[in-house]
This record gives C-alpha cells, structure tokens and sequence, in this order.
C-alpha cells in the first residue's frame, strides 16, 4: 500500500516537471496547436485533385454552324478555359509554353465527314506529363462531346440512341470533392508528425544535458519515467486533434457520420502509437542531432506516401503493400476516412484498431527495453 | 592563409562533423536509397486489380459478353457474383469490392429493342480520386461496346469521334510523372537535414563563438558551411537520377546539363533557407521544428502529388516562394518533354533569387544574433 501511494507521489512528480518544462518552453505548445492549425489551413485549401477551369486550346481549320457547335460545349463547361488559336502551329507554341494543357483540333474537313458518313474525327492532343490529370482531363472531354452528341442528336430531331448507358453513384462522396478524403488523411499525417516531434527531442535532451543521469540516481523506476514524459505530450497531442477534427468538420465541411465518441478513443490510440515511436527513436537515438535527423525521415515522407492518404495502397505491387503495413499512419488513414465518410462501419475500425494496438505496445515495449539496458550499464 | 585555403579547411572540418558519426551517416545515405525505391512503387495514382463485383440479373449472352470485357481487363479484378440487393452495402462498406456493376432484368431486353438498356454502378468514394478513374476505366470499355453494338447490329456509328493522344507520357503512366518528382523530394530532405542544424549545433556547444573569433569572415563562414550540403546533395541526387533512369527505366529526354543547372540552384536555395533557418534557431529543437515547418509545406505545396494549378489563388502566389516547385518544372521537363536551357529560363531566375536572399540573410545571422 505504501508503495503504490509512493509511486503516485513519484508519477506526480515527473508529470508536474515536465509539464512545466513544457510551459516554460512554449515551443511545445505551438507544435501541438500552431503547427496543426497552419498546416491544415495550409493544406486544407492547397491540396486538391479537382480540377477546374483546364487551360484548352481550340484550333478550327474550317469554321462554320458545325464547328461552332461543337466548340460551344466546351466553352459552356466548367471544367474548361477554352481559348482560340488561329493555327494548330499557334496552339502547339502555347502548348510547349505549358499555357494550355490540351489542343482539340477540327481540321477542315470536319463537316464534309460530319454530313457524308459521319464518324468525323477529332483530334485532341494532351500533356501526358502528370498522368493523373490527363486522364482526368481525358474524362471531362469525353463527357463534352457526348454532351455534344446529344445537342446534335436533338438539333436534328432525332433522339441519342446509345446502346448502354452508364448510371453512376457515387457513395459517401456523391459530389466527388477531393477535400473530403484529403482532410482526414492530412489529419492522420499531421499528427504523425506532432506526435513524433513531441517525444523524439524529450529523451534525447535528457541524455545531452546529463540530467538522464541525475534522474537515474533518484527512486523514479522506468515504468513511471516514461509514464510522465508520456502523459503531458499525450494531453497536448489530443487537444490539437481535436481542434483539427474540429477545422475538419466547420471550415472545411467535411462531414462526421461516424461516431465522435469512437473517434475519440481511435485518436487517443493512434497518439499513443506516435508518441511511442518518438519515445523509441529518442531512446536509440540518444542524441538530438540523430533523433531530428531519424524523426524528420521516418515519419514525414513515408506518412505522406505509404499511408493511402493521396496514393491507393492496394495499386501498389505486393512487396510495397506488406511494407506499408509498418507505417502506423495507414491504420489511422483508414479509420478516419471510414468514421468521416461511410460511419462506424466496426470491422474496419476494429481490425485497423487491433493492429494500431499492437504497434503501440511494440513501440512502447521497445522503448522501455532500451531504457532499461542503458540504466544496467 | 589565404582565403581559400580558410574555406576549404571549413567546409572539410564540416563535412567530417557530419560524416564522422556513424549514426548520421548512415541517416545520410540509408533511408533515401530505400525511400526511393518504396516510393518509386508507391507513388502511382494508376490503378489496377480494382476489386469489382457484378450483380447480373439478366444472365443473358450480351449481358455476360459486357461483365467479360470488365473482367478480362487487367484493370479490375472480379470478386464476387452477387445475387440480391441486400449484399451490395456490406461488400462496399467493409472495402471488399471498390465498385459493384448491377445489370437488370430487362438489360438485354432493351438493348435488342434499341431502347438504351441501363447499366448501375455503385463506387465506394471515400477516395474521389480513385472513385473517378475507376469510372473512368469501365467507362472506356462501356464506349467500346457500344460501338461494337451498333456495328454489329446495322446501327450508324456516332457522328464525331475523339482520337485523343497524349504527348510526352504515351501510355499515361503516373510513375513517369512521380518519381522524377523523387529526385527532388529526396534531395530537399537531405540537404535540409544537413543545414538545418549546422549552426544551432555549434551554437548550443559553444563552438560557434569560438569560430566567430577565429580570422574567418562571415561570407567565409557561410560558404564553407554551404559547401557539404551542397556536396552531399549533389552526389545524392546524381545518385538517385542514375537510379530513375536505369532502374525505373523512366525516359531522360532532355539536357542533362540543364537539369544540372537547375540542380544545383536548387540545392543553392535549400542550403539557403537550411542555414537561415538554423541560424534563426538558438537551439537544436527549435532547428528541427524549422526544418519541419519549412519541409512538409515545401513538399506538399510544390506540385509533386497534387496540381499546383488546382490550389486557390492565394495558395498559388505562397508557392512561389517555394525552390521545390521550380525543380518540380525542370525535372518533368528534361525527363519527359525533353526540355533544354531555353525553355527553363523562368525556373532558373527565381531559384538564383530565394538562393542569393536566404544566404545572404543567414550571412546576416551569423553575426547578429550572437546573444
């Protein structure tokens, strides 16, 4: 009994010192609500895949009624910024300025093939270089032209036959708007980097300024060390996830259907999971220099890249999926999409969940190993 | 001595502060070569073996022949047969089909009738982006069998049709865009891990004083410090050009020597903003809270993964204080439009410009932030 009511005491005590370091060095402070804060502003807005207003070069060899109903449609869409060209040599100089992103092109015999035996061809030249946009780009022209298809159809008094027609729905995201799978996911980023930022420097400062060794000589057992460097990086990191998930729902209008209280409890997860690996890199580390360098590497990039936050995980070859299983930033991408978009949908959110709870006792477990040995010798 | 000999003995007492510990070492030239061939791989927004399942109530041969064009893609990869409504949600909830094709009863009733004959699709659109490509894709082979169709059943075809071509990357693969992006990536980290803490080292250990007082000026001091990171930089990113080029067999079309160029100003202006930020920084952690707060920003507003054109104006104009953005530019443009001096002019300037500001400002530091 007295021993547990001494290890209260001594807890308290290593709490209360760090949080005062903390408060002393308000540096913590701002990683844990600025930085989330400016970087979900930052990103909120900048990072988008929806593209609007496609820069597009028109050249009409030949223009008459044809033609120009033909163009219209494009200058009626919104996907487009169509602009003239007098020549396809005019519109080419543009294109390899990078002025425009794509050249449509009627030649002049477009209404003799139009009005003879139609099939008349039309050509469009795109820039290849960024796939993902040309071939979203490639999509919006074809809904131009059958849009097109149907005025010409209707202005002849006949009605489309098409044999098949597509009907899409789209779930969770019926207005496709990228924001709304992008903000959770720099949600999860972001934190990835708070968490590790926060632990990474702690340990590693201890043992620079020699003060590992004065805490050493006092009764603090490891258990309780690590406890109180935890538990106030663990209130701050939660607090600026919440306001991130606050951003998430009121500026950017991303919508909640899962429920708050189980996002809560996957965030508190998840912190724990990064604060861990900041607590392990530190541990090994043992000096600052190595530990930013360490934390700056494992964190950020493979966050960004390997998480299914912007690239597909399951469009990636088979021995790169079985890496990302590593990165604890794909579990929290999953879970928050999910609680985002589609609700508490439990097998996601459980599975994503158990393997997040394993990291983090690996990852903790690790840590205090480490620690342990180095107070042996 | 003479001022080159000061600075050459600088810079090589800062590249073995920096190459002597093996940790950092290692930090150094471990992780980017993995990172670069993990991302290389990962970093595609093409997709395939996207898991579909059909719900096929028609069951008839024109039916099927439209559900084995779908399958026969390697696109998608067929994961169920569904046969009610019911088993539809819980497939695309729980991720286990990505889309789900529903034919009704009457499909192929209406398509002999010539009444167009409805085809449903249900996306999971948690991620828009995958959600649109892979509509995209079935929508491509939903055109082809409706031309099909109506040549086989005496139908006219449609009156115009689009022959699109897309230049520089033929067959729209994402990997040619992305991973010279890499040498970009890869190469604003590491220099910015060697900067970023030069100086706030020195200065918490004191050493940074006693250099101060040796006979070297300032600018001495600033270029013997430039120099390993530029040098580090340098051999990393010809390294990993030599690997995009060989290993991911990504087409060098352009001037290497342009790319140099932009290379090397890029590097100039990492250097730049490394030092300032470090010079900024009174201790270590503040140094890599700098190096943080100038990275993740560089890198996701620099056009790599996403459109800079799709940001918002205001976002667009923070951009172009961003080096990585023009890198971005030169590398895509000798890799795939085969791009030379001329075309890249407006991509060198500004990158001479943010590079001849932050050296200059962290020359500025050096001395007059001593207290």
């Amino acid at each position: 009994m007295k021993d547990a009511a001494a290890s209260r005491m001594r807890l308290k005590g290593m709490i209360r010192k760090e949080s005062l370091q903390i408060l002393r060095d308000p540096s913590s402070i701002a990683i844990a609500f600025i930085l989330p804060a400016v970087l979900l502003l930052l990103f909120g807005y900048g990072v988008s895949l929806d593209a609007r207003h496609i820069p597009l070069g028109v050249v009409v060899d030949q223009p008459d009624t044809n033609s120009a109903g033909f163009v219209s449609v494009f200058e009626h869409s919104e996907y487009f910024d169509p602009k003239r060209f007098a020549s396809i040599q005019a519109a080419q100089q543009a294109f390899d300025l990078r002025e425009i992103s794509g050249i449509v092109w009627l030649r002049s015999n477009f209404s003799e093939h139009l009005l003879a035996h139609g099939e008349a061809p039309v050509g469009v030249i795109l820039n290849g270089v960024d796939a993902n946009q040309a071939r979203i780009t490639e999509g919006y022209i074809q809904g131009a032209w059958q849009a097109w298809l149907v005025n010409y159809a209707h202005a002849r008094g006949a009605e489309l036959s098409i044999p098949v027609a597509l009907e899409t729905r789209i779930w969770f995201n019926a207005a496709v708007r990228s924001r709304n799978f992008l903000v959770p996911g720099l949600i999860a980023v972001i934190m990835t980097l708070i968490g590790a930022m926060l632990t990474s420097m702690v340990v590693a400062r201890e043992w620079e300024r020699g003060t590992m060794e004065s805490l050493m000589v006092t009764p603090v057992r490891i258990g309780e060390l690590m406890l109180g460097k935890l538990a106030p990086y663990f209130i701050l990191g939660m607090g600026g996830m919440l306001m991130s998930v606050a951003m998430a729902v009121w500026l950017f209008d991303v919508p909640l259907r899962g429920s708050l209280w189980v996002l809560i409890a996957a965030s508190a997860l998840f912190m724990l999971v990064a604060l861990g690996m900041g607590l392990l890199i530190s541990v090994v580390a043992k000096n600052q220099f190595v530990a930013g360098q360490v934390s700056i590497i494992t964190t950020f990039l493979p966050a960004f890249i390997l998480s299914g936050f912007i690239f597909q995980i399951s469009s990636m070859p088979q021995a790169i999926q079985f890496i990302t299983h590593i990165v604890p930033a794909r579990y929290f991408v999953a879970i928050l999409q999910t609680l985002f978009l589609a609700g508490d949908i439990w097998p996601i959110i459980l599975a994503n969940s158990a393997a997040l709870l394993l990291m983090m006792v690996i990852f903790i477990g690790l840590a205090r190993r480490k620690l342990h040995k180095r107070l042996d010798t | 001595m003479n001022t080159l000999h000061r600075i050459i003995a600088l810079a090589i007492k800062e590249l073995l502060a920096i190459l002597r510990d093996k940790k950092s070492r290692f930090v150094l030239i471990g992780p980017p070569i993995a990172q670069l061939i993990v991302f290389g791989y990962a970093a595609t927004f093409d997709l395939n073996h996207i898991p579909v399942a059909v719900y096929n109530q028609d069951r008839s041969t024109a039916s099927r022949e439209l559900v084995a064009r779908l399958t026969g893609s390697p696109h998608f990869e067929l994961v169920a047969y569904l046969d009610h409504d019911a088993q539809v949600a819980p497939l695309i909830n729980n991720k286990k089909a990505l889309m789900v094709l529903h034919l009704g009863p009457q499909f192929s009733e209406n398509l002999k009738r010539g009444i167009t004959a409805r085809a449903q699709l249900i996306i999971d659109g948690r991620n828009s982006n995958t959600a649109l490509l892979a509509q995209g894709y079935l929508r491509s082979i939903l055109t082809d069998f409706n031309l099909d169709w109506s040549r086989q059943h005496g139908g006219s075809g449609p009156p115009a049709t689009l022959h699109i071509r897309p230049w520089y990357n033929e067959n729209l693969l994402s990997r040619w865009f992305v991973v010279p992006g890499i040498i970009g990536l890869l190469s604003l980290v590491i220099t910015t891990i060697v900067t970023g803490l030069s100086v706030a080292r020195e200065r918490e250990a004191g050493t940074f004083d006693q250099l101060l007082v040796t006979p070297l000026r300032p600018v001495e001091i600033l270029i013997g410090k430039s120099v390993p990171g530029i040098l580090i930089g340098l051999v990393e990113g010809s390294f990993i050009l030599l690997m995009v080029v060989l290993w991911f067999e990504v087409p060098l079309r352009g001037s290497l020597g342009a790319l140099y160029l932009g290379m090397f100003l890029f590097l100039l202006s990492a250097v730049g903003i490394g030092l300032m930020i470090s010079s900024l920084a009174v201790t270590q952690q503040q140094g890599i809270l700098g190096s943080f707060l100038f990275l993740v920003p560089a890198v996701i507003l620099s056009g790599f993964a996403t459109p800079i054109s799709n940001m918002p104006e205001f976002v667009q104009q923070l951009t172009y204080a961003n080096p990585l953005r023009y890198f971005m530019v030169i590398l895509r443009g000798v890799f795939l439009e085969g791009d030379s001096y001329g075309l890249l002019l407006n991509q060198y300037w500004p990158m001479a410009i943010i590079a001849f500001v932050t050296l200059s400002a962290a020359g500025w530091l050096f001395r007059n932030r001593m207290n």
